[in-house]
């Protein structure tokens, strides 16, 4: 497998990076799609929950739930040219909106959508329940993709602890569409409660004094006005998994070198692998370095060296914050090390640890350059 | 920094919920927490929701905990990993008159999928399960009371809705048992004098940010303050100003020089941020040093919970 970047994501037009909250995920989106628009490719990029400044620098707009194309001047300072065919749009994604709009294309009509969107377990679920986010996500990148208005979709997924929720989420979320629990809502009593068999009646009695009866009615309604959705849902359920085993698909796995997050990208590509999805590369973002290459000093000799100039106890100071910085560079180039080994990764790209604020332009850009390095 | 008498302890309370922006030391700080309060003579519990075990790793327990199972770690100190699903066989046990009934519903071919499908209702099983743990009532005999449950929460926005999930079912359910429990564990949560949530953070742009959010939030949607910030991760300065300058005018050895300077310069950044959380919160905000180390075992937690004295 070709070390760089745009190797790697040749003849892609989905690009979905995932990894743990805390990564520098949603900046190393931006940064790809920022890359591929300066070698001529329409993109656009889906972030969620961006920092203001990263939003700002990107020009988004909160309001949107559209991706909005992004001036190219805001990058013609720091270097980046996108001209030609070349365009970057991004957006940042509002959950409960694409679920709204998701309820509004599918329902049959005003009524059963109003009935929909107004109700109590809806608005619940539409909200911040686990699995929302990343059942939105692909909903939305879903929509994208067939709009074919763009040549590479860049996905920044939802900060879960667990990555995997997101190969789950669509699954988990459409499955109750078509489960029976629904069939179940649907009827609960009279013909279904007899095709359910003996029992249900029963069931449904001791449901109703542990739930109260209100709860149970808010679903039953919930679930029967779902009812009239169930085969525009199972069609997107099925376009979307067809969508991520796609060949025009790609994983990116986003980790820092610190264990939680290399635990877990290892996880990923592990079930990456499983499930089939393809897998395009590891990056190791905010590896600590020290110096350039060649051997590194020993801290005695630093302080050895230094004391002439700056005296005895500031020569120690420095060379015990470089000894720190030393091990710290260890600790990342184990973990990179590691990380090759249980992924099978062979040249992870790594970005090192930036100095200063890389949610700016400068910051998208020099994150770019690294990311993009050798082509 | 310190708790003034404005500032209730963590220690007073029965409840203690550690939220954050993810990857930003929730296990770490509510290891830490735990075994500061077990110091204090406290028998404590860390509850784990994500079944992944930090807390207990953290805290010397060796292999993945059992879910629901209750383990004194160190003298004092508990730990337990709840899981929605034996959650749900507890909870209807104690709810319903009869096993019978409890076996019933649990071996139905509905059942489980109603509770899979309902939105919430895991997030209601579990924030029950740690309701349970801080009452005398549901206690069974043999079992442990706790003076403090400490919840190592999920990352904030669902930490919020899992927080937010009782008062949800409390007002869709209206009446019946959910919506009496479901009130029991809203006035738990939503009493400050009661219940803490403590903010983890890291000293930079995206979880400061994330954080004040988080105090909003917490304001608006469950009118509690935030108690308290531990700030994890914090890099110590290395060089005063002048010294900064001074270094970076030495003559030789780059790499050292330069190293130390980055470290400087980090720390500057780092008190800015943390400058900015006292500035924007009106609650103690505590830091823990970087530790360098791929692991942390129970030897780092200890020192690490000698730095949260001022909160208990």
């Amino acid at each position: 497998m070709s070390g760089s970047l745009p190797g790697r994501l040749e003849n892609r037009s989905v690009v979905i990076c995932a990894g743990s909250g805390g990564v520098g995920k949603t900046t190393c989106s931006a940064a790809i799609a920022m890359g591929l628009a300066a070698r001529g490719k329409r993109v656009a990029v889906i972030t969620i929950d961006p920092a203001r400044r990263l939003a700002d620098a990107l020009g988004l707009d909160e309001l949107g739930n559209e991706p909005s194309l992004v001036d190219p001047a805001r990058f013609a300072g720091d270097g980046i040219e996108i001209e030609g065919e070349g365009e970057l749009w991004a957006m940042t994604l509002d959950a409960k909106r694409t679920f709204d709009e998701l309820i509004e294309s599918l329902a049959p009509d005003a009524e059963t959508r109003d009935e929909i969107l107004g109700n109590r377990i809806y608005q619940q679920l539409s909200g911040a329940v686990a699995g929302s986010q990343e059942f939105t996500a692909v909903a939305k990148l879903y929509e994208l993709d067939r709009s074919g208005r763009f040549d590479v979709l860049v996905l920044d997924t939802p900060p879960s602890r667990n990555a995997l929720d997101f190969l789950d989420a669509p699954e988990r979320l459409t499955g109750f569409f078509e489960g029976r629990a629904l069939k179940f809502f649907l009827a609960p009593t009279g013909l279904a409660a007899k095709a359910w068999g003996r029992g249900t009646g029963a069931v449904f009695g001791v449901m109703k004094k542990v739930t109260g009866v209100d709860l149970l009615e808010d679903l039953s309604v919930f679930f029967r006005a779902l009812g009239g959705l169930i085969d525009g849902f199972r069609e997107r359920a099925e376009g979307v998994a067809r969508l991520l085993e796609d060949d025009g698909t790609t994983f990116l796995v986003i980790t820092s070198p610190e264990r939680e997050p290399a635990e877990e990208a290892v996880f990923f590509r592990r079930k990456l692998r499983e499930a089939g999805m393809p897998f395009g590369g590891l990056i190791v973002n905010r590896v600590h370095t020290v110096g350039d290459d060649g051997p590194a000093p020993d801290p005695e000799e630093v302080a050895a060296d230094l004391g002439p100039e700056l005296g005895p106890e500031l020569a120690a100071k420095v060379a015990r914050a470089y000894g720190e910085a030393l091990a710290l560079a260890e600790r990342d180039e184990a973990s990179i090390a590691r990380l090759r080994r249980e992924t099978g990764e062979r040249h992870p790209i790594v970005v090192p640890e930036l100095d200063g604020d890389v949610h700016d332009v400068a910051g998208l850009v020099a994150v770019h350059r690294w990311l993009f390095a050798g082509s | 920094m310190g708790a003034d008498e404005h500032h209730q302890g963590l220690l007073d309370r029965e409840l203690v919920v550690v939220t954050g922006k993810g990857g930003c030391g929730k296990s770490t700080v509510a290891a830490a927490l735990a075994v500061a309060a077990a110091a204090r003579g406290v028998e404590v519990i860390v509850a784990e929701v994500d079944a992944r075990g930090d807390v207990a790793r953290a805290l010397g327990a060796g292999g993945t905990p059992e879910p629901s199972v209750e383990v004194e770690l160190a003298p004092r100190l508990h730990h337990v990993s709840i899981d929605p699903d034996s959650a749900l066989r507890h909870y209807l046990a104690d709810q319903l008159p009869s096993r019978a009934l409890a076996e019933t519903l649990l071996s139905s071919r509905v059942f489980p999928y109603f509770v899979a499908a309902t939105p919430g209702m895991r997030e209601l099983l579990t924030i029950g399960a740690v309701w349970d743990l801080t009452r005398e009532e549901s206690r069974r005999t043999g079992e442990r009371l706790y003076d403090l449950v400490i919840l190592d929460a999920p990352a904030t926005g669902h930490g919020l809705a899992m927080m937010e999930a009782p008062s949800t079912f409390k007002r869709a359910a209206q009446a019946g048992r959910i919506a009496g429990q479901a009130g029991q564990i809203e006035a738990l949560l939503e009493d400050p004098s009661r219940t803490a949530v403590v903010a983890a953070a890291r000293p930079e742009d995206l979880p400061v940010n994330e954080t004040i959010d988080l105090a909003r939030e917490l304001d608006e949607r469950l009118s509690v303050p935030l108690a308290a910030v531990v700030v994890d991760r914090v890099h110590g300065d290395p060089l005063t100003p002048e010294e900064s300058r001074r270094v970076a005018a030495a003559g030789v050895d780059p790499a050292a020089t330069g190293a130390a300077l980055a470290v400087h310069r980090r720390a500057v950044a780092e008190h800015g941020e943390i400058g900015r959380l006292r500035g924007a919160l009106d609650c103690p905000v505590a830091t823990l040093p970087e530790i360098p180390s791929v692991d942390l075992g129970p030897g780092e937690i200890a020192g690490l919970a000698g730095r949260l004295e001022a909160l208990l």
